[in-house]
C-alpha cells in the first residue's frame, strides 16, 4: 500500500483521523475515505499515472437504528463509497470504523466477524444471485460460511427468512431465474438478513425495479428495520426514494459530500445549489404547480473525476458560481443560524428566503 | 411521487407471495436438468450416444469376441490367415473382418483397439480438464502476477511444436500407453485453462461473487461454489470435443510408431501396418480406419449436441431455423 499516492489534503475539514473516541456512538464511522483508481497505463497520454478520484475524502457517521440516505447522480462515487464501507474495496486512504473498531486495514480472515454484522443488498437483482444455485442454497450460504446451525436448523431458518421477506417458503428449491425482479430482490434481502446483521448497506436496491415494485421493496426494508432494529446506508440516485427511506440524507457530487442533514433539512431547506437542482428534478404531483414552477437545469455533464475542477467541484455547472469558488475548496460547515447537524460545502449557500433557478438565485 | 403510499396488502403481495408457475411444480428444474431434457430430444445426440455406447460395448466385449471366434488378438495364423502368397485373407466365415499382414484376426484386433482408443481419449481428457480448470480458475480469480505467470506458461505450452516434442519425449522415455496419455493430456489442458480463465475473469466481476465476498466466503469457496458451476457448461462441451481429438492424436502417435507399441492392437498402429497392403487388401485399412472415423465423429457430434443443449441460443448445425 505504501507506494499508493497519498492524496494531498483531500480532507474535508472534519477529516482528521480520530482515535476511537468513547463519546462517539456511531455504528459506522467513515473517516476521510479516499478511493482512487489508477487509469490504465497507455490509455491516456504518457506522463504520470492518472487517477480516477471516485471517492475523494468522505467522512460520514451512521448511528444505530437510523437510515442514512446517500444520493447523487450516476458516477459520483456512491457505489464505490458503499463498497469501501463494506470493505469490498481496498481504501486508498481513510478509515472505516464499525462500533468503534477500525476495520479499514483488517485481513480477510480478521474481517470475517465483521462481515456478519455488515451485509449488502445489491442493485442488480439478476446479477447478484448465482444463476446456478437454488434459492435455498443462496440464502443459506451466509449461514454455512459463518457455521451457524446444522442442516435442519439452516433449512428452517431459510424458510423463516423467505417468509419474512414475503416469499413463498415452498419455493426454496427453485432457481433465481424462476423469480421476477422484485422477488429476486427479496431473495437478496433474505440473504443479507440471514446472519442477523446490524448494518445493511443497500446499494441502489430499487433502481433496477419498476415503480410499483420499488414501493414494495422500500416498504419491506422499512418494515424489516422496525422489526429487527436495523441500520441502513441507503443509496439511490432517486431523491424521492431516499426521502421516503431516510432519517438523514447525504448528497454526493463527484466524490465528495456537498450537503448533509436530516431529511427534513435537506428536502425543505436545502442550502447547496446541487441539492436544490436534484430536488427540482422531482416531478410535482399537481399539474398546475408543475407547469408554473421553474426548474434548475444543470448545463453540461459532470466533469471527469480524473481531473476534477479546482476549488469547488460543482463550480463548472453551478448557477451561482463566483470567483472564489475556483480558488478555494469549500468545506462542510453549518450555515449561520442552522442547526449544527446541517452541513453544506458551499461558499455561497442559499438562504431560506432565496430560491434557485437555472440563471441564478432569486428571492422567494 | 407515490412511493410512500402504503399499498393494500393484496397488491403489495402480488410480487412476493403468489406462486410463479402453479404450486405443483415447487422444485425448480435446474439448468442441468433442462439441458438434459433438451439433449434427450436431440436426435443427433441420441444417435451419437448410441454409437459411442456400441463402441464402448465393443471394447468391453473384446475378450468375449476373441473367445467366441477363438482367435486371440495377437495370435497369428500363418496358414489359415494368409494366402499361399503371404497376403492377408479377405473377410470370410472364419475371419469376419479378414486378416492382417501377419495373419491375425482383424475383428478381434479392432475390438481390442477400441479399448486403447477409449481409454486414452477419456483418461487424457480427464487429466486435461482437472489441470485446465485448476490453472484457469486460479489464474482468473487470483489475477495479478499469478495470472501473468500462469498465462505465459499456457502460451508456452500452446506454442510447442506438438509432434516434434512428442517425438523427442518418446525417444527419451520410450513409447508406451502411459507416456501417450501424459503427452496428450499435457498438450490439451492449456486450451481449457484459457477458456476457464476467460470465463472466470468476467464472472469475478459479477455481483454474486461480490455478494459472496461480502458474506465472508473464502476465495477457495467462491471459486468452487460460485464460479465453477458457471464455467462447468463450457468445460463439459470442450471436454466432449477434446475426447475425439485425443483419440485421433493417439492414433497419429501410434501410426508414427510413437504411441502404443506393437503387438498391442491399436487403430493407428493397424493403419500404419496396412499402408503397404491397401491395394491388395481393402479390409485391412478399412476396418480400423472406419472404426476410428466413427468413434471420433460420434464424439464430435455429441459434443456439438451437448453445446446446443447447454446453450440453446447458440447457432446449431443441425436444427434449421
Amino acid at each position: 500500500m505504501s507506494d499508493e499516492p497519498v492524496p494531498p489534503g483531500a480532507g474535508t475539514g472534519t477529516a482528521e483521523p480520530r482515535a476511537s473516541s468513547p463519546t462517539s456512538t456511531a455504528l459506522l464511522e467513515l473517516g476521510d475515505i479516499v478511493r482512487w483508481f489508477p487509469v490504465r497505463a497507455g490509455s491516456v497520454e504518457p506522463g504520470g499515472r492518472r487517477q480516477v478520484r471516485a471517492v475523494d475524502g468522505v467522512s460520514l457517521e451512521i448511528n444505530p437504528g437510523e437510515t442514512l440516505g446517500l444520493v447523487g447522480e450516476s458516477g459520483c462515487g456512491k457505489s464505490t463509497l458503499a463498497r469501501c464501507a463494506a470493505r469490498l474495496q481496498e481504501l486508498t486512504s481513510g478509515t472505516v470504523r464499525f462500533s468503534g473498531d477500525d476495520i479499514s486495514r483488517l485481513s480477510a480472515h480478521r474481517l470475517r466477524p465483521y462481515r456478519r454484522k455488515i451485509q449488502m443488498v445489491f442493485q442488480d437483482p439478476i446479477g447478484s444471485l448465482n444463476p446456478r444455485r437454488r434459492v435455498g442454497s443462496i440464502i443459506a450460504e451466509p449461514l454455512i460460511i459463518h457455521r451457524i446451525g446444522d442442516r435442519s436448523e439452516r433449512r428452517d431458518r431459510v424458510r423463516h427468512l423467505m417468509e419474512i421477506v414475503g416469499l413463498n417458503p415452498e419455493h426454496f428449491n427453485r432457481f433465481p431465474g424462476e423469480f421476477s425482479g422484485g422477488q429476486r430482490q427479496r431473495i437478496g434481502i433474505a440473504r443479507a438478513l440471514a446472519v442477523e446483521p446490524q448494518l445493511i448497506i443497500c446499494d441502489e436496491p430499487v433502481s433496477a425495479l419498476d415503480v410499483s415494485i420499488q414501493a414494495q421493496i422500500v416498504n419491506l426494508l422499512r418494515d424489516l428495520q422496525a422489526q429487527l432494529s436495523l441500520t441502513y446506508l441507503f443509496i439511490a440516485h432517486d431523491i424521492s426514494v431516499v426521502e421516503h427511506m431516510s432519517d438523514r440524507i447525504a448528497v454526493m457530487y463527484l466524490g465528495k459530500i456537498v450537503e448533509l442533514g436530516t431529511t427534513e433539512q435537506v428536502m425543505t431547506r436545502g442550502r447547496h445549489p446541487y441539492s436544490l437542482a436534484l430536488l427540482s428534478a422531482l416531478p410535482i404531483a399537481d399539474p398546475e404547480v408543475e407547469a408554473k414552477r421553474r426548474r434548475v437545469i444543470l448545463r453540461g455533464d459532470a466533469p471527469s473525476p480524473v481531473d476534477p475542477p479546482s476549488g469547488c467541484r460543482f463550480r463548472t455547472r453551478c448557477p451561482v458560481v463566483q470567483e472564489r469558488c475556483a480558488e478555494e475548496e469549500p468545506v462542510l460547515h453549518a450555515c449561520p443560524g442552522d442547526p449544527a447537524d446541517h452541513l453544506v460545502a458551499c461558499h455561497f449557500p442559499l438562504g431560506d428566503d432565496e430560491s434557485l433557478t437555472s440563471d441564478g438565485r432569486v428571492p422567494k | 411521487m407515490t412511493i410512500g403510499a402504503t399499498l393494500p396488502p393484496e397488491v403489495a403481495d402480488l410480487d412476493g407471495g403468489e406462486p410463479a408457475r402453479g404450486a405443483a411444480a415447487v422444485a425448480g428444474r435446474s439448468p442441468w436438468r433442462l439441458a438434459w431434457e433438451r439433449l434427450r430430444h436431440d436426435r443427433v445426440a441420441i444417435a451419437s450416444s448410441v454409437t459411442i455406447m456400441l463402441i464402448a460395448l465393443l471394447a468391453i466385449c473384446a475378450p468375449l469376441i476373441a473367445h467366441l471366434v477363438g482367435h486371440g488378438p495377437n495370435q497369428q495364423y500363418p496358414t489359415l490367415g494368409l494366402t499361399p502368397d503371404g497376403l492377408p485373407r479377405p473377410p470370410s466365415g472364419t475371419f469376419l473382418f479378414g486378416t492382417d499382414d501377419l495373419g491375425r484376426d482383424l475383428l478381434v484386433r479392432v475390438a481390442y483397439g477400441a479399448q486403447i482408443s477409449l481409454l486414452v481419449g477419456v483418461v487424457s481428457t480427464a487429466i486435461a480438464v482437472v489441470l485446465g480448470v485448476l490453472v484457469g480458475l486460479t489464474a482468473g480469480y487470483v489475477g495479478g502476477p499469478v495470472d501473468a505467470l500462469l498465462c505465459r506458461f499456457v502460451d508456452v505450452v500452446l506454442s510447442f511444436p506438438v509432434l516434434l516434442l512428442a517425438i523427442a519425449l518418446v525417444s527419451i522415455v520410450g513409447p508406451g500407453l502411459i507416456i501417450t496419455i501424459v503427452i496428450i493430456a499435457f498438450f490439451s489442458w492449456a486450451s481449457i485453462a484459457r477458456i476457464v480463465r476467460g470465463q472466470t475473469l468476467s464472472l469475478r466481476e459479477r455481483e454474486f461473487v461480490e455478494a459472496a465476498r461480502s458474506l465472508g466466503a473464502s476465495s477457495a469457496r467462491i471459486m468452487v461454489r460460485d464460479i465453477l458451476p458457471n464455467v462447468a457448461a463450457q468445460v463439459i462441451v470442450y471436454a466432449t470435443l477434446l475426447i475425439p481429438s485425443a483419440i485421433a492424436f493417439e492414433a497419429t502417435l501410434s501410426f508414427l510408431g510413437l504411441g502404443v507399441v506393437p503387438p498391442t492392437s491399436e487403430w493407428g498402429g493397424m493403419l500404419a501396418e496396412s499402408v503397404g497392403y491397401y491395394q491388395v487388401a481393402w479390409w485391412f485399412i478399412t476396418f480400423p480406419g472406419v472404426a476410428l472415423l466413427i468413434t471420433t465423429l460420434a464424439f464430435n457430434l455429441l459434443g456439438d449436441a451437448v453445446r446446443d443443449a447447454l446453450d440453446p441460443r447458440a447457432h446449431s448445425l443441425f436444427r434449421n431455423k
